[in-house]
């Protein structure tokens, strides 16, 4: 590995926080869930660096599972935008304070 | 021949990083939903590329295979089946002062973590249970492999367990009540127009 981890790292970091400012600014849910995504992939990066810098295989069983997690997590949320648009046109974050149809 | 390498090693990560870094301001701006799934999608590519230039063969696999192939195709298939392919106005702010707050917190974090990448001191006392990643020999993947199914086996029954779970918890989210059953949530929603009326 010719390119020290750090390097990953910042960049892991700074796509981190992309990810964080998205879920912030932005108010179109499908938008926000694939922020989330940024922040996993992030996250993800980061393990595997660890890994990488620290001659762990354990890091990269984690990314495994934090996949597996994230898959099962973007079925459920989907599932649910589904549910919310049956009921209404537009769901913008702005519109879901209500918690109930 | 050394130098070759190093210039390879770097040049794929600059253009790697690029790559992520572009599509993730990308999926941020774009104001319209497909657009954003298309630059998650740049995005995800970058990070198997960053995964293989760390020897993580298996998980670069497995990143373009789920992310890119099942995750987006699902994002892409609610936004066409539910028409909501339309942008959205980026600039109208219902919340004052909301963007920013947000851009200002997410720069302050960053700095958070650069100057704790740059402090550089890891807490890494303990030895590791789940093994080295080089030097008994054996490719990436069956390493990986039996760190999984030796390690890790109860997580990973655990993991199964938690996806039949998501897909029955998926149907039953978004099944249409049948003939018949009387559906609580659109009664009460029916009734709250009534009375709004």
């Amino acid at each position: 590995m010719t390119v020290p981890g750090t390097w990953y790292l910042t960049v892991a970091a700074v796509l981190f926080t992309i990810g964080a400012v998205g879920l912030l600014i932005r108010r179109n849910v499908l938008v926000m869930f694939m922020c989330v995504e940024l922040m996993l992939n992030a996250v993800n990066l980061t393990f595997v660096t660890f890994s990488g810098m620290l001659n762990d295989i354990g890091g990269q069983a984690i990314v495994f599972f934090v996949m597996v997690v994230a898959a099962a997590e973007v079925v459920i949320g989907l599932g649910i935008i589904v549910a919310i648009f049956r009921r209404r046109t537009d769901a913008t974050a702005d519109d879901l304070h209500m918690l109930k149809g | 021949m050394l130098a070759a390498t190093h210039y390879a090693d770097w040049s794929v990560f600059l253009v790697a990083s690029v790559i992520v870094l572009a599509g993730a301001i990308g999926v941020v701006v774009s104001r319209h939903p497909v657009h954003s799934a298309l630059f998650l999608i740049q995005t995800l590519f970058g990070v198997a590329v960053l995964f293989v230039s760390q020897q993580a063969h298996f998980l670069a696999a497995a990143q373009v295979i789920v992310y890119a192939g099942a995750i987006v195709v699902l994002f892409l298939f609610v936004i066409m089946l539910l028409g909501v392919d339309r942008s959205d106005d980026v600039r109208f702010e219902p919340l004052k002062g909301q963007r920013p707050t947000a851009i200002l917190l997410g720069i302050l974090g960053l700095a958070e973590a650069a100057g704790l990448l740059h402090s550089g001191s890891w807490a890494t006392g303990s030895t590791s249970v789940a093994g080295p990643l080089n030097g008994t020999g054996g490719s990436n993947v069956e390493l990986l492999g039996r760190s999984l199914f030796s390690t890790y086996l109860l997580a990973f029954e655990v993991t199964s367990a938690l996806l039949v779970i998501a897909v029955v918890g998926a149907v039953v989210l978004v099944r249409k009540p049948a003939a018949g059953e009387t559906d609580d949530a659109e009664e009460t929603g029916a009734q709250s127009k009534v009375s709004r009326s």
